[in-house]
């Protein structure tokens, strides 16, 4: 039994369950991360729960040794919400796919964002249906021929990212399966992070649409199309760092750093107005490299820390309730014996 | 709180000796939306509870805010009838009524029967609202009323001359004529102002002009009725024999949030309600949200299925997870509900039905959503059902339902309707000391735990709350392992567990009382009903039961599964009738239960049953 956080080790977060994933599958590097990452985050593992919705992604509790919850499909960030008003004190994960978080639950997704509940939210995006057996999902581009669209998928697709900024999420970052230290990083910053953390996880399906990402993580090239953001720093990417990002009329350019100077190139910011992030929400390969990193990361009271706020003051004001007080209240007369 | 004590109530002085004493009286308010019917109506309620009298209440109203003025879709009305004695229904036919204008008499003329009393505002009857409602002919000028005594009253201008001193516009003095309307009627009952005008002056505290317009208004309805010598008679309705005890005035949307604090008060439990906007459901949130201090918290969620799901989040975390909704409501939260199922967690779905199905007739009531309660969710999925029968008792069965849900680690629908959850009467406000703790065990013992290890008497699995050491586990939709909880994809493990989760409802019946039979427990009848159509049942009962007829009643509060007494009840009699406001559901349900030859009485048309129209049922049977 595990009441403190000192001993945590990798292995005190992994289950006797077998992990049933297909062998390849990018989901495996995701577990294994979490699984590095949630033993130094000083919580104690009877504190942690994780709750999926449905899809490849929602299995994911199952191999986390944690309180775990495998909801319904789309609805996760709705049952994260009823438990983290409850119990404020847990540290709540969501896992969720792109199917499960952008088609069936789009509105979930967007409200619990607006809200800003304290939860974190890992979604995993490959881009297509894996569970259901490879129809096209909505972040796959356009033209897509899967089993479902024989001649090409029409549907325009999701940007994950703009979706969110677009619902005002306080926190927001992207990473890739194929890059662990980075994306250790990122859940460490979002597990900091008071209020809805949101991370997109480009997560490659072996199966159903193998290599979707391989221009952002094949070792020759992804320097090239990624650009990884750092607060503070100037947008930079290529492989000696030699070109950057300015904006000309609110719109992006990339430029040669050693043309323009390094002071011309926009340094980020990830307290900047939203317009900002919005913008770099849309930069994708290989027009403009795809962002990697922390897009933004702004204050704003959790839905959860305010609710539980009213209860306080109601109580502060009215004095706590009871059966007495409830059967004494509003209009009451007395019938005498007659 | 205004404590109140009986003997300061007696009838003014006006009234002493007077009138005529009549043991119950039926009064229908009726007007446009915006003429204030309902207040008025509600107003003259407060009273009669507080002058002793046992009372019930039908409010009715049009689904649209404000549809256009005059027109009959724009028609809200209010009926109560009040009693010397125990008063089970709004009444079948108002004694009186109230009309603003002729829309308000058009649409309720039919409701009267022969020598009823109808008070119009002839100012209201004018030309133009008299086409406006297809009246070609005055009804008040030919002898189309002639069944009835009208009054023809000028409500509006005698209003406006009455508060003329206030100094407010016409049209503000003019809408006081609701006030108005109310002094005369509490006149020809010989009610006492007294309870009104401190109402007045509460509610208008910011605003003195208005307090002194619709006291001068009530009060000159009053006197108008002891001055003009119009009404043939006054009468009395003396207090009824009343338990004695602290009284309280609820609705059953009110008893149900009452119900349901007490649940929470009782198991230790906060109670977390996860709610989207529906009629007739959202005074429930409204009112829950109130209560904040109760440690109560309410979510208003983006849609029905967040609205569950929440809740059942919040039962997960260990509190008391409540969502209310309308049927359509609960078509949407089918699947989380199925997942409830699966994991075995407590959860309370109240539905408070409506005329459907679809968006149905919004205001209307109807008990249409039983089969849907039993039924309605994918694969097996067994959920218990109660259903309060009246206003007061949606206290004590909200307790139930948490009760159950709570014992047995499932999901429970709580189903009341329209009628009793808009209708109100006299409330005794238990004494906490009487009322039993629900038990509540947070499992912490890690030797021995596995999740779906079972009480061996309920059958209940285990309750652990995240957070507590060493119980780590995973639960989902996914078919679980008996007892590990695993996820199992065995057939013979698929086919225990439905059974299981199947037994674990039918054992409830252990702790269910059985049902009352209300008269003989054989006979030549026996009546059955749920819900909101108890009143009518028992009045028409007793009134068969008086005329020396073998009819008893039998009102169900457990539909889901049914008392261990109703099977070998129904075999006492030569005819069973269930009357039900649907298509015989309740009937159906029985029949297949049973294999009994049960009949339906049944009423469609988002109205509560008359007495009359039970009574009619049983002399076709009986006579």
């Amino acid at each position: 039994m595990t009441t403190t956080t000192e001993a945590l080790t990798r292995a005190d977060f992994q289950t006797d369950n077998d992990v049933r994933w297909c062998p390849g599958c990018g989901d495996y590097a995701i577990l294994a991360q979490v699984q590095r990452v949630f033993p130094t985050l000083g919580i104690p593992r009877e504190n942690f729960v994780v709750i999926s919705g449905i899809g490849c992604s929602g299995r994911f509790p199952y191999y986390m040794n944690t309180y775990g919850f495998h909801t319904i499909h789309g609805r996760a960030p709705a049952f994260a919400t009823g438990l983290k008003i409850n119990r404020p004190e847990l540290s709540v994960w969501m896992i969720t796919g792109d199917g499960d978080s952008l088609s069936i639950g789009g509105n979930h997704l967007i409200h619990v964002l607006r809200r800003n509940v304290d939860l974190k939210i890992l979604m995993f995006n490959n881009q297509i249906y894996g569970l259901t057996k490879g129809q096209y999902s909505p972040t796959s581009e356009v033209g897509k021929r899967t089993k479902s669209t024989p001649m090409g998928s029409l549907d325009h697709p999701f940007k994950p990212l703009s979706v969110v900024l677009g619902a005002e999420a306080t926190f927001v970052a992207r990473t890739i399966d194929r890059e662990p230290k980075h994306m250790a990083e990122m859940l460490r910053r979002a597990n900091d992070h008071k209020g809805t953390a949101f991370i997109e996880i480009y997560q490659n399906c072996n199966i159903f649409n193998d290599g979707a990402f391989g221009h952002l993580t094949d070792r020759k090239g992804k320097k090239e199309t990624q650009l990884t953001l750092q607060h503070g720093e100037p947008l930079l990417f290529g492989k000696n760092q030699e070109k950057g990002i300015v904006f000309r009329n609110f719109a992006p350019e990339v430029v040669d750093v050693e043309e323009v100077g390094l002071d011309a190139i926009h340094v980020h910011d990830e307290q900047a107005p939203l317009a900002y992030h919005q913008t770099l929400a849309q930069f994708t390969a290989p027009e403009l490299p795809t962002p990697i990193g922390v897009l933004r990361a702004v204050e704003r009271p959790a839905y959860d820390e305010m609710l539980n706020a009213q209860i306080e003051a109601a109580v502060d004001r009215r004095g706590r309730g009871d059966l007495t007080k409830l059967f004494n209240s509003g209009d009451t007369w007395v019938v005498g014996e007659r | 709180m205004t404590q109140i004590v009986g003997e300061t109530l007696d009838p003014p002085a006006a009234q002493q000796g007077a009138g005529e004493e009549r043991e119950s009286v039926v009064i229908r308010f009726a007007g446009d939306s915006g003429d204030g019917m309902q207040l008025t109506g509600s107003l003259f309620t407060h009273t009669a509870a507080l002058v002793g009298n046992d009372l019930a209440t039908l409010p009715d109203f049009p689904a649209e805010i404000r549809a256009p003025a005059g027109t009959l879709a724009g028609v809200s009305g209010f009926q109560l009838q009040f009693g010397s004695t125990k008063i089970f229904t709004p009444g079948d036919a108002p004694d009186v009524l109230v009309a603003m204008n002729p829309a308000a008499l058009k649409r309720n003329t039919d409701a009267l029967e022969r020598g009823a009393t109808i008070v119009v505002n002839v100012d209201a009857f004018t030309e133009r609202a008299l086409s406006r409602v297809g009246y070609d002919v005055n009804p008040l000028e030919d002898d189309s009323l002639s069944a009835f005594q009208v009054l023809e009253v000028k409500l509006s201008s005698m209003t406006i001359d009455a508060v003329e001193h206030v100094g407010l516009g016409r049209s503000d003095a003019e809408r006081c004529k609701n006030f108005f309307a109310l002094g005369l009627v509490y006149w020809m009952y010989g009610r006492p102002l007294k309870h009104t005008l401190d109402w007045i002056a509460g509610k208008f505290a910011k605003t003195p002009e208005y307090v002194e317009a619709n006291q001068a208004a009530l009060k000159a309805g009053y006197h108008y009725g002891e001055t003009a010598e119009i009404f043939a008679h006054t009468y009395r309705v003396p207090a009824a024999q009343i338990e004695p005890g602290l009284y309280r005035k609820v609705t059953g949307n009110e008893a149900t949030v009452m119900g349901f604090v007490t649940a929470s008060q009782l198991s230790g439990l906060n109670l977390f309600l996860g709610s989207y906007p529906i009629t007739p459901a959202s005074d429930i949130l409204h009112g829950l949200s109130n209560y904040k201090e109760y440690g109560v918290r309410t979510f208003q969620a983006e849609d029905e299925i967040a609205a569950v799901s929440a809740a059942i989040g919040a039962a997960f975390g260990g509190s008391l997870g409540l969502t209310t909704t309308r049927g359509p409501g609960v078509s949407l939260k089918g699947e989380a509900i199925g997942l409830a199922t699966m994991i075995e967690l407590p959860l309370i779905i109240a539905n408070i039905q409506r005329a459907g199905p679809s968006t149905g007739m919004p205001t209307k009531t109807e008990q249409a959503d039983l089969l849907q309660a039993v039924y309605g969710r994918h694969g097996e999925s067994p959920t218990p059902v109660v259903a309060p029968a009246s206003p007061t008792e949606c206290f004590h069965m909200a307790i139930e339902a948490a009760r159950l849900a709570i014992t047995y680690m499932t999901p429970v629908m709580f189903l009341s309707d329209g009628y009793i959850a808009n209708g109100a009467e006299p409330w005794l406000v238990p004494d906490p000391e009487d009322l039993e703790p629900i038990e509540v065990e947070f499992h912490t013992e890690v030797e021995g735990f596995h999740p779906y290890m079972r009480d061996p008497e309920t059958l209940a699995r285990p309750w652990v709350r995240p957070g507590t050491p060493g119980l780590e586990h995973r639960i989902g939709g996914l078919e679980k392992e008996a007892l590990s909880g695993d996820v199992s994809y065995d057939p013979h493990n698929h086919e225990h567990m439905i059974k299981t989760r199947a037994e674990k409802i039918a054992r409830m019946a252990n702790s269910i009382p059985d049902a009352e039979v209300f008269g003989e427990e054989e006979g030549e009848l026996l009546l059955i009903g749920w819900g909101g159509t108890f009143g009518a049942l028992r009045a028409a009962t007793m009134q068969a039961q008086r005329r020396g007829m073998k009819v008893s009643h039998m009102h169900l509060r457990y539909l889901n599964p049914l008392p261990r007494n109703v099977g070998p009840t129904l075999k006492r009699f030569t005819h069973v009738v269930v009357a039900e406001l649907n298509n015989g559901q309740l009937r159906r349900l029985m029949r297949d239960e049973f294999l009994v030859d049960i009949q339906g009485l049944n009423k469609i048309q988002g109205l509560p049953f008359k007495v009359s129209e039970i009574m009619a049922r049983i002399d076709e049977l009986l006579a």
